[in-house]
């Protein structure tokens, strides 16, 4: 059986004028299926470049990163979004919602590129809203949200197309400590339901809710180990 | 696919109702464009159509030789040159070329027609009958003088409306009447239907027609008998026309003994050649409008395209997420090009609606005619289309080739 990821050798390299940026230096992982894998390392370790191109936006300079066994290096840009659109939901810091747009829409976007039609994309759009628990928002602007109901649209557009990998780059690095363990507490949900999830956070209480730690350093894996199952916590 | 299209659409309405002044002054161009077009061509059309009535109006298939040489800027030489073309001039053509239905000639002059206390300078027309048929005059009562009225140089006058207006009280029947040309007595035997202005703009319906050899003999005392001012002729098929042409010339040639080099001392012209004058002249003004539509059609296209390299700046952080839920670069492109289209498109249907209106108060206003085809609509509604599609490719473009991390990053 395949790993759901498989990164092999990988390098980043940026290239901002005469200066020659390494983001990552040969970087190797595995991830299971059903992995709860949270990601830490100082600032500018290469942690959000590895989510970037573990999530299919962007490529690579060296080495293989293998998706369900799909060689992705080598995928064209729609390609990508292709998949993007079929396995993959991201979440990030800034939550992302397209502005002057309901809840409901924004976590239909996803949909909207399936060529599903208007009544299925409402549908699933409304189910997902009511996983992250906003049953009764779904017509509010995200200026009209808090913080934490920002990110809980912003997690209803990453699930509703049901995928098999969550990327969280800092989910909770905007919000309060109440908001960010109801954040949590979805991921944590959904990851029970069988969805990887892999979030990189500075915050150790955040990471305590993964099963798996992984350490970044300069653009290479500096630590990688299982932690205790952190106890069960209580309602959302 | 419907539904992706469709969606697109409401949130580009919404995106553009959401900056209804900067959508609304992008569409201005278009509006103006479309609208001039729309006015100007209907305008034009109207005008074409008054023209062409007009030219029907001479008569079908008729050729005019008149006498006298053309000069070099094409106008004609004076009339009061030497007598070059006569009666038998124009019998002559008539056995001579069996392609002409048939010939008449004509000669006119102003004069003084008075009917009892009442009196009108109008102009005299000494007419073959055949004239008459050439010409395509009809009667609104009594009718034409016949080949027996020439042969006698009967007294026997044919008015237009114009001069039957002037000359007898309203209700009071000229057919029967008698009325003094140049102190000559006349009988009224018929009044002309009207036919309106000519397309140079003179009163066509202010005229007499007496026969031929009563206006020579007893009216105009003309010094040499059968010199006439024109030879009409006309043919029974339009393509003839030009064939008919160069048979007259030969023939006309012929009878006044001009030489290889000798210019003719006559000028014809057809009905075509007159048309052909008109048509340059709307010629000029559509070149003129097509002008006019280009520019302002160029200048609302380029507005579009500026405000939409604007609002894909604007939103390069949204096109960034539409990427990584997984749009592909035709959905990105189809949403700018969508957006484009519905401003040109919207702005098209004001500009019709605009210049639709501007046409009908043309009219009321002016008292222009104008014709508004629905060609002109459909044809200003797809320019304004093709003009979204066209200007918003660019920027469609741009958007779709954003590296989604970069747009996602964007300040
Ligand atoms: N688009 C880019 N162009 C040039 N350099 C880049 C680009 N993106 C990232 N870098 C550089 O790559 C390195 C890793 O950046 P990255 O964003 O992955 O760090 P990070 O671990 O996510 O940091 P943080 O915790 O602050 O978010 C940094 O030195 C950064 O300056
Ligand atoms: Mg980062």
């Amino acid at each position: 059986m395949t790993s759901l990821i498989e990164c092999q050798d990988i390098w980043k390299i940026y290239r901002v004028g005469d200066v020659e940026v390494q983001a990552l230096r040969g970087l190797s992982l595995t991830i299971e299926q059903g992995e709860f894998v949270a990601i830490m390392g100082s600032s500018g370790s290469g942690k959000s470049t590895l989510m970037n191109i573990l999530g299919c936006l962007d490529q690579p300079t060296k080495g293989r990163y293998q998706l369900n066994g799909i060689e992705v290096g080598q995928l064209r840009p729609d390609q990508l979004a292709e998949i993007r659109n079929q396995r993959i939901g991201f979440v990030f810091q800034s939550f992302n919602l397209i502005p002057r747009t309901s809840a409901l829409e924004n976590a239909q976007l996803p949909l909207f590129y399936r060529g599903l039609s208007l009544k299925e994309q409402r549908a699933q759009a409304a189910e997902a809203i009511r996983r992250v628990g906003l049953t009764g928002w779904e017509h509010h602007f995200p200026t009209q949200l808090s913080g934490g109901q920002q990110q809980r649209v912003a997690i209803a557009r990453a699930l509703v197309t049901s995928p098999s990998l969550l990327l969280a780059d800092e989910p909770t690095g905007n919000l309060d400590t109440q908001s960010s363990q109801e954040i949590m507490a979805i991921l944590e949900g959904l990851n029970r339901e069988g969805i990887t999830v892999i979030l990189v956070t500075h915050e150790v209480d955040v990471a305590a809710y993964a099963s798996r730690e992984i350490i970044i350093k300069d653009g290479q894996v500096l630590s990688d180990r299982a932690t205790e199952p952190r106890p069960q916590s209580v309602g959302v | 696919m419907a539904a992706f299209v469709w969606l697109t659409v409401i949130t580009a309405l919404r995106i553009l109702g959401r900056n209804r002044l900067r959508a609304g002054l992008t569409m201005l161009g278009i509006v103006i464009g479309v609208a001039a077009v729309i006015a100007m061509v209907s305008i034009g059309e109207g005008a074409k159509r008054a023209v062409q009535k007009q030219i029907a109006t001479m008569g079908t298939n008729v050729i005019i030789i008149w006498p006298g040489a053309t000069t070099v800027s094409g106008v004609r030489g004076s009339q009061g040159g030497a007598v070059t073309l006569t009666v038998s001039d124009a019998l002559d053509l008539k056995k001579k070329i069996p392609l002409l239905s048939d010939t008449g000639w004509a000669k006119r002059d102003v004069m003084q027609i008075v009917n009892g206390n009442r009196n009108w300078n109008g102009t005299i027309n000494g007419v073959s009958p055949s004239y008459l048929t050439i010409r395509d005059w009809s009667f609104s009562s009594g009718g034409p003088f016949t080949q027996a009225d020439l042969d006698s140089a009967a007294r026997v006058a044919l008015i237009g409306q114009t001069v039957a207006e002037n000359l007898f009280e309203p209700g009071e029947e000229p057919v029967g009447a008698i009325i003094r040309i140049k102190n000559v007595p006349f009988r009224v035997i018929g009044v002309l239907s009207p036919k309106g202005q000519s397309a140079q703009g003179s009163d066509q319906d202010d005229v007499i027609f007496i026969p031929f050899t009563t206006a020579e003999r007893k009216v105009f005392g003309t010094p040499f008998l059968g010199s006439v001012g024109a030879v009409f002729a006309s043919t029974d098929r339009t393509d003839d026309l030009p064939e008919a042409v160069e048979q007259i010339r030969e023939v006309i040639r012929a009878r006044h003994r001009l030489q290889g080099e000798q210019a003719d001392d006559f000028t014809i012209r057809t009905q075509v050649d007159i048309g052909k004058v008109q048509e340059g002249t709307s010629q000029t003004l559509t070149m003129m409008l097509f002008a006019i539509a280009s520019v302002s059609l160029l200048v609302g296209g380029i507005g579009i395209m500026n405000i939409l390299l604007v609002s894909v700046t604007e939103r390069t952080r949204e096109i960034g997420v539409r990427m990584a839920v997984g749009a592909k670069r035709r959905h990105i492109v189809m949403q700018f090009l969508i957006e484009a289209v519905t401003l040109s498109v919207f702005g098209g249907a004001l500009g019709i609606i605009l210049g639709v209106m501007g046409a009908k108060l043309t009219t009321v206003i002016a008292g222009w005619p104008t014709i508004i085809s629905s060609n002109v609509i459909i044809i200003a509604f797809f320019f304004s289309l093709v003009v979204g599609l066209f200007f918003g490719l660019y920027p469609a473009n741009k958007a779709a080739r954003l590296n989604p991390i970069d747009a996602l990053r964007y300040e």
